[in-house]
């Protein structure tokens, strides 16, 4: 019972920030029609963002704000820095070849996945490097025999709140509309007065900014972060949104969560060392049996 | 009279294959204009060109004498342009609500206040129905349903200038029926200038006050409608050459 739990918790807490990342590619998807094979690579960089944060932090960030406060700066910093990055990206890897058609655009953000990986090789060095327990509380909370870290608690709150954020402004919003609408037919959205180029800007400055926050999330976490992690947490939030549905909001965050839950028991219970084959079993399952996901019927328009 | 709308050899290509071949016309202050033709004509080429979705290769646009080209394509909205396009193009997964709230998304003044407000009453007047559904998804509606929502979405902007795309197309008709007259009532009520692209010739010929007829990209005749529904030619290609009943013409100022 007491496992059941504890890794229900771990579950929900990698789950949230594959759904964080998940986000970034099904927005991104849902406008442009694109797979932003980059993407797992922004969330490295925002947690090499937030590490380098926080290694000046040991000075004065965390001095002077606090051990709270220097993760929020590094939240906050990785978020602005991989929103203009994810910005930049468009502008110089994809806005050149929108009307190159498909293949151009997909090796493109291959390409792009390699110039950030290397590129923080290139600056952070090769060997992993790791969020210093000084940086973080160390406070637990026990409930009966389970003890909870109270920065994974507050982790999950954040990345649980910022869905909800999400998923009230494009579901609930006259702007989320609008997204929506231009989601769906680019044209009649323009004969609204939708411009198009805005809504470019916002899926790429947002998508990539959860992914970035989730990347400090990530290191806060399991405090070790390396420059070529983002392909395996790109894969696997990819998995999550195929999982819930590419394009669909929500899916996106059921998809991660549920992932992340699955991945957890899995762990738990069966074998450590095979999560990974797991995961991509389920993305290979999910392909083959329902390639739409497990809310694709939502966007199913009547004929 | 001033021309609100005026399209001068217009010429528009999709590659190799030119669509409109030289396409001139207008339409004025409060008059209801019908633009006739077959399937692949170019009819939908010319709004599209109009609302600035197409790029035409060479001729003129110009919206009250100032050349369309000096706004970006949805800015169009604001200057009172309305296009309600052909296949109605509702956003199937927003609500029947969501739509018409679209519908305004690129007209500041109208931000939801008293004014949307009012308008939306008033559209749901015109379409009961659209009441009725206002919060179903617009892919669960019928055809003439979400023709009714293209319609309503177009007018809760306001706008002084219509620019409907087979609005009849693929309707009952019945439905067919209730939408011209709803288009009608918004001519003569709200006094929007109206340039109505269809192919029931009879019934848009029965609305407009002057017709283009196109054939392969250009405009091969053109006239009051009543000249129109009474030209031999015309009969015979666009009205099944049944026997229309002859109106004596002049008589509809
Ligand atoms: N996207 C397109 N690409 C290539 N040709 C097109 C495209 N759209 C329309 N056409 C061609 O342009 C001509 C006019 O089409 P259209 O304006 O849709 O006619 P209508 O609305 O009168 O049926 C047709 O020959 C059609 O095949
Ligand atoms: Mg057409």
């Amino acid at each position: 019972m007491d496992t059941l739990i504890q890794q229900l918790i771990n579950g929900l807490t990698i789950g949230s920030f594959y759904a964080l990342v998940a986000l970034g590619y099904s927005m991104v998807y849902g406008v442009m029609k694109l797979i932003n094979f980059a993407h797992g690579d922004l969330f490295t960089l925002g947690s090499y963002i937030g590490y380098t944060v926080l290694v000046v932090g040991a000075s004065w960030v965390t001095a002077t704000f606090g051990i709270w406060g220097g993760m929020a700066i590094a939240l906050v910093a990785a978020m602005i820095g991989i929103g203009v990055a994810g910005l930049v990206m468009e502008r110089i890897a994809y806005r050149p070849v929108y009307k190159a058609g498909r293949l151009p655009l997909v090796v493109s953000a291959l390409g792009m996945s390699f110039v950030i990986s290397q590129g923080i090789m290139a600056i952070w060095g090769p060997n992993p490097q790791a969020y210093l327990s000084g940086w973080t509380p160390k406070d637990f909370l026990q409930f009966g025999n389970i003890r909870v870290p109270v920065l994974q608690i507050a982790i999950l709150v954040l990345a649980l709140g910022l869905m909800a954020l999400i998923y009230w402004l494009v579901e609930r919003t006259t702007f989320g509309a609008a997204i929506r609408a231009a989601a769906q037919d680019r044209d009649t959205a323009t004969l609204m007065g939708i411009n198009f180029n805005l809504i470019i800007f916002f899926v790429f400055a947002l998508g990539p900014a959860l992914g970035g926050m989730a990347g400090v999330m990530q290191g806060l976490k399991y405090t070790r972060i390396s420059f070529n992690m983002g392909w395996l947490y790109g894969l696997k939030a990819f998995t999550a949104t195929i999982l819930g549905g590419i394009g669909n909001i929500p899916g996106a965050m059921i998809g991660g969560l549920l992932l992340g839950v699955m991945e957890a028991l899995f762990e738990g219970y069966v074998s450590g060392a095979w999560k990974d084959v797991f995961i991509f079993l389920i993305l290979i399952l999910v392909l083959i049996w329902r390639p739409t996901g497990l809310f694709g019927e939502k966007t199913a328009e009547k004929v | 009279m001033a021309a609100v709308l005026q399209v001068e050899t217009l010429f528009v290509s999709y590659g190799a294959v030119e669509a409109l071949k030289g396409i001139s016309l207008e339409l004025d202050e409060g008059d209801i204009v019908a633009v006739l033709g077959s399937n692949g004509a170019g009819k939908t080429t010319l709004l599209k060109s109009i609302s600035r979705l197409l790029v035409p290769r060479s001729g003129s646009i110009r919206l009250r004498g100032a050349d369309i080209n000096k706004f970006a394509p949805y800015q169009l909205i604001q200057q009172g342009i309305a296009h309600v396009p052909e296949g109605r193009k509702v956003f199937a997964t927003l609500t029947v609500e969501e739509n018409l709230r679209m519908g305004v998304f690129g007209v500041r003044t109208m931000a939801p206040g008293k004014e949307y407000k009012k308008t939306r009453e008033w559209i749901f007047r015109l379409f009961p129905r659209l009441l009725e559904r206002r919060k179903q998804l617009a892919g669960t509606l019928s055809g003439g349903e979400q023709q009714m929502l293209a319609i309503g979405r177009g007018l809760i902007s306001k706008p002084s200038l219509m620019l409907l795309d087979e609005p009849s197309l693929g309707l009952a008709p019945v439905i067919a029926q209730e939408i011209f007259r709803v288009i009608r009532q918004i001519h003569q009520e709200e006094k929007v200038s109206i340039l109505l692209v269809e192919q029931n010739a009879r019934k848009a010929l029965g609305l407009a006050r002057y017709g283009y007829i196109l054939e392969t990209g250009k405009i091969a005749i053109q006239g009051e409608a009543c000249d129109l529904r009474n030209d031999e030619r015309v009969k015979a290609a666009y009205l099944g050459g049944a026997k229309v009943n002859i109106s004596a013409c002049g008589s509809m100022s």
